[in-house]
């Protein structure tokens, strides 16, 4: 199968690859681009480890092809830190203890900060419903639900500073 | 209080603090790695072909045409395992586990493997494998295994347990009883009995990182394997054994491990991974897929129980029963012991008697899974005792307070307990605000107990301080929940440095010596331990250092919040030496400065918790929503309160996604038919609410902290909790889980 050239922005950088039509963007990312942040826990869409922003569609990159990314943007876990310093919602992952393994981590952050990129202020409902695409087995999803409500607030007073 | 003990009211000054893990900021910006995330150069992509059969000899397996194709570097079946077992039965069973030996035994079971250049070659190898089988009967239920009828799954088993010695083959691999005093008595002296038969069915783990491992091992025997793994000592030995290898010789790593819970404590498919990469002399990537990881890894046990329990109009319990039947999937497991052990492990009791049954199915091999097999006898137990409560029109907590396990009694299981959290427990969930809160309708209110043993096991670490003071603390217990932190707090807690100057990293397994398995709930425990006396070493060489510099005997020393000091009128010219002084003196006053410690870490104490949980139940639908949740539970001394409390969450939530809805669902044929997270369905956030917590401190009298596991416990209740409640808000007793809609819906038309 020969491959297709693909050129791209990764994290606001601009990269070329070269996948099998048929390869998963999560496998471009992961296996070709070494961004390995990109979890992979089902390859189905069913988990959300795999989560980037494709245009700012948050998006389980299993179920996207490499090809598809074609003159797109995409964010992932590695891109969410922005000049040596972390976003507020991953610092606040780490004060609420959001984390035990870590391994779904990547994905919620990517979930969280979609999520409050269109709504600053979500309820806990909405957050719920808006994370319901991410599996946790640790948590409990309790930590996690806390540090986001923590990280939006935070996030709703730098922007009126 | 009366659990009050020698540790209580300790004072620490750092251990209790909720600090930053030391692995948050690799966690939160993706660096950390994980068991699929490292790479070697040349290496080769391993896929394994499966058995569709839940029970079929292998007649032949053709690679031929597989091996032909281009990119294919390797290709094994069960003749490329020599037999290096020499007759240990339970080796040859991880063995046969791992790839099969002319059976293909469940479907899902590995019958052949690739290594090839990359995935896509791989799997196109897979298809072109042709497997002659012939099917066989199979069996998948634990209750139609024990029958004298039924498929046999491995003609060589005899039931051991029972006299006289059986001379045939049966599904049953073991019997096994505990329990004192005369059931019958017992049950004969009671007001009330109440006798009840219980299923539980098989859920999964469900860690969200699949396994994965990168091997290599060359023609000279020497490898590496870099794994998810919650024991990369136990796995090094383990592929050793296997593969006929030097332990020595075998270096394994493990990564950040992505969830375990049990599952990672035993080898799957790493020793295929090893032998692909010893055929293929290249380094071999194996990672499972999701559909793998259900079908060919270690669910938990499906469960039959029968319960009996009888009391008096007082509510004192007289007597108490069980059976208890636990499917081990197609190898003998522990299970049932386990299940016979911990089913009354809460109450005093003057009569009791259980006995576990192991069970063979065509189902793959049972693992441990989080405190494995208590919550199934505790949905028995605990909803019993539910029932007696309500027969004798007594408060089902106070009913159990009044039958609770204190100081002094025997445990149902053998052992006299020393103190312990389950009264305190009791009473802490009587007073607790979630109890006042009234109910609305179609709701419904449970309440239920459980404990687990936890475990210590062989620990091995080394402390070593840096030449300016910075403490490097090498452990082999894997961090499965952010014991780092928990670590680097009682080695901050000891040399009386501050928490940021402790660094602890997970050591391989050539740069320390044995240590068992991170399970039941050892990993706090044991390494604490280790890291207490290696520490206390380490202030040893301090101490003789300080005196070696103050010329005066090291018998004149004493370290005391992270200096040496020199005691005593005829010394109050010497100033305190800190830690870091000495380290930065070290290379002149006889070298690097460490500490080790290798112990066996007995003692672990039990732990005991209560769980208070509100539904609402549809009853049109049959859905159920949880709509409260609070957990109380004894951890001894919470090191780390935010990783205590999320062991609790967690553990509950795990319980909340079996009570409700995670099963293993065969079909006619024996196969799995929801192997995937859409059809199996753990719970996800909008499933749940916050869940409270309740951390009580009863410190273990046999733990220089008080610490007690914490980590297994939580998902003992949640099962009976959840039936308790589910049966409240809808009248009916549910006896069945998942208590899944279709169930509960049959259960309430049952009733009517």
């Amino acid at each position: 199968m020969s491959g297709v050239t693909v050129s791209a922005k990764v994290n606001g950088d601009a990269v070329q690859y070269v996948c099998p039509p048929n390869e998963s963007l999560m496998d471009v990312l992961r296996n070709r681009l070494n961004l390995t942040g990109v979890k992979e826990g089902c390859g189905t869409g069913d988990c959300g480890a795999c989560s980037v922003t494709l245009d700012d569609r948050l998006v389980c990159s299993c179920l996207v092809l490499g090809a598809e990314a074609e003159g797109r943007s995409i964010g992932t876990v590695e891109g969410i830190s922005q000049d040596g310093e972390l976003h507020p919602l991953q610092t606040a992952f780490i004060d609420h203890a959001a984390l035990q393994c870590g391994i779904c981590t990547p994905g919620f952050l990517v979930a969280a900060k979609s999520l409050l990129g269109r709504n600053p202020n979500p309820s806990e409902e909405e957050i719920r419903y808006a994370l319901a695409g991410n599996l946790c087995r640790c948590t409990g999803y309790d930590k996690i639900v806390r540090a986001v409500q923590s990280a939006a607030k935070v996030m709703r007073k730098q922007k009126k500073s | 209080m009366p659990y009050e003990t020698d540790y209580t009211n300790q004072k620490f000054s750092v251990i209790g603090n909720r600090v930053n893990r030391p692995d948050g900021v690799d966690k939160v910006t993706g660096r950390a790695r994980y068991g699929a995330d490292a790479s070697a150069a040349g290496q080769l992509v391993g896929k394994i072909l499966r058995s569709p059969h839940a029970h079929a000899l292998i007649k032949k397996i053709d690679t031929s045409k597989a091996e032909k194709l281009p990119g294919v570097k390797a290709i094994v079946t069960g003749d490329d395992f020599p037999d290096f077992t020499g007759g240990n039965r339970s080796l040859m069973d991880t063995l046969e586990n791992c790839m099969a030996r002319g059976r293909a035994l469940y479907d899902g079971h590995a019958v052949a493997a690739v290594a090839a250049v990359d995935a896509q070659t791989a799997n196109e190898a897979l298809k072109l494998i042709k497997v002659t089988y012939k099917k066989l009967p199979h069996v998948t239920d634990v209750d139609e295994a024990m029958k004298p009828s039924a498929p046999v799954v491995h003609d060589w088993i005899r039931t051991a347990g029972i006299e006289p010695a059986p001379t045939t083959a049966s599904n049953i691999s073991q019997r096994n009883e505990f329990g004192h005093g005369d059931i019958d008595v017992g049950f004969a002296e009671a007001d009330v009995i109440i006798e009840k038969t219980f299923k539980t069915e098989q859920t999964h783990q469900g860690y969200i990182e699949p396994h994965a491992c990168l091997a290599t091992l060359g023609p000279d025997g020497s490898g590496e394997l870099w794994v998810t793994t919650q024991g990369h000592f136990t796995f090094r030995n383990m592929c050793a054994s296997l593969l006929g290898l030097d332990v020595a010789k075998l270096k394994v790593t493990s990564s950040e491990i992505g969830g375990g819970f049990g599952g990672k404590t035993h080898v799957w498919m790493e020793p295929v991974a090893l032998q692909l990469a010893r055929k293929s002399n290249r380094p071999v990537k194996l990672v499972m897929t999701r559909e793998e990881v259900f079908k060919a890894t270690g669910p938990t046990s499906s469960t039959s129980v029968d319960v009996k329990i009888g009391a008096k109009k007082n509510g004192r319990i007289t007597a108490a029963s069980a059976e208890l039947r636990y499917q081990s999937g197609a190898f003998p497991g522990m299970w049932g012991m386990l299940g016979a052990m911990t089913s009354f492990a809460c109450y005093d009791l003057k009569h009791v008697k259980s006995v576990g049954y192991d069970v063979l199915c065509n189902r793959p091999k049972v693992a441990a899974y989080r405190a494995p097999s208590a919550p199934m006898a505790a949905f028995g137990v605990e909803s019993v005792i539910d029932l007696l409560a309500a027969e004798l029109k007594m408060d089902p907590v106070e009913f159990r307070i009044k039958n609770a396990a204190k100081k002094g009694t025997r445990a149902s299981y053998g052992p006299i307990y020393g103190p312990i959290g389950i009264g305190p427990t009791l009473e802490a969930v009587k007073n607790h605000p979630h109890m006042k809160k009234r109910l609305g309708k179609n709701q419904g209110r449970g309440v239920a107990c459980g404990f687990w043993f936890n475990f210590g096991g062989q620990t091995c670490t080394d402390l070593n301080i840096g030449i300016d003071g910075s403490v490097n603390l090498t452990v082999g217990t894997v961090d499965v929940g952010g014991s780092r932190a928990s670590l680097a707090l009682i080695a901050a807690e000891e040399l009386g440095v501050d928490y940021d100057q402790v660094r602890v990293t997970i050591g391989d397994t050539s740069s320390l010596g044995h240590n068992d398995t991170t399970e039941g709930s050892r990993g706090t425990f044991s390494s604490g331990m280790a890291t207490i006396f290696a520490a206390r070493n380490a202030i040893d060489v301090m101490k003789q250092r300080a005196a070696d510099t103050w010329g005066i005997p090291v018998e004149q020393v004493v370290w005391e919040e992270g200096v040496a000091r020199a005691k005593g009128r005829q010394n109050s010219n010497l100033p305190p030496l800190s830690l870091k002084e000495i380290a930065a003196k070290s290379p002149r006053t006889g070298g690097p400065i460490a500490g080790h410690n290798e112990v066996v870490a007995d003692g672990a104490g039990v732990s005991f918790a209560s769980h208070i949980c509100d539904v609402e139940v549809d009853p049109e639908t049959g859905s159920t929503r949880v709509i409260r949740y609070t957990v109380v539970q004894d951890a001894g001394k919470a090191i780390h309160p935010d990783y205590v409390e999320g062991q609790f969450q967690g553990g509950a939530a795990q319980g909340i996604g079996w009570a409700l809805n995670e099963e293993y669902i065969y079909g006619e044929d024996g196969t799995l038919q929801n192997a995937g997270f859409l059809d199996y369905r753990i719970p996800v956030c909008s499933d749940l609410p916050f869940i409270d917590t309740e951390i009580l401190e009863i410190p273990n009298p046999n733990h220089p902290y008080g610490v007690r596991g914490v980590g297994e416990t939580s998902i003992v209740p949640p099962l009976a909790a959840i039936g308790n409640a589910v049966s409240n808000a809808v009248g009916v007793r549910m006896t069945h889980v998942p208590m899944s809609p279709p169930r509960i819906l049959k259960a309430i038309e049952d009733a009517q």
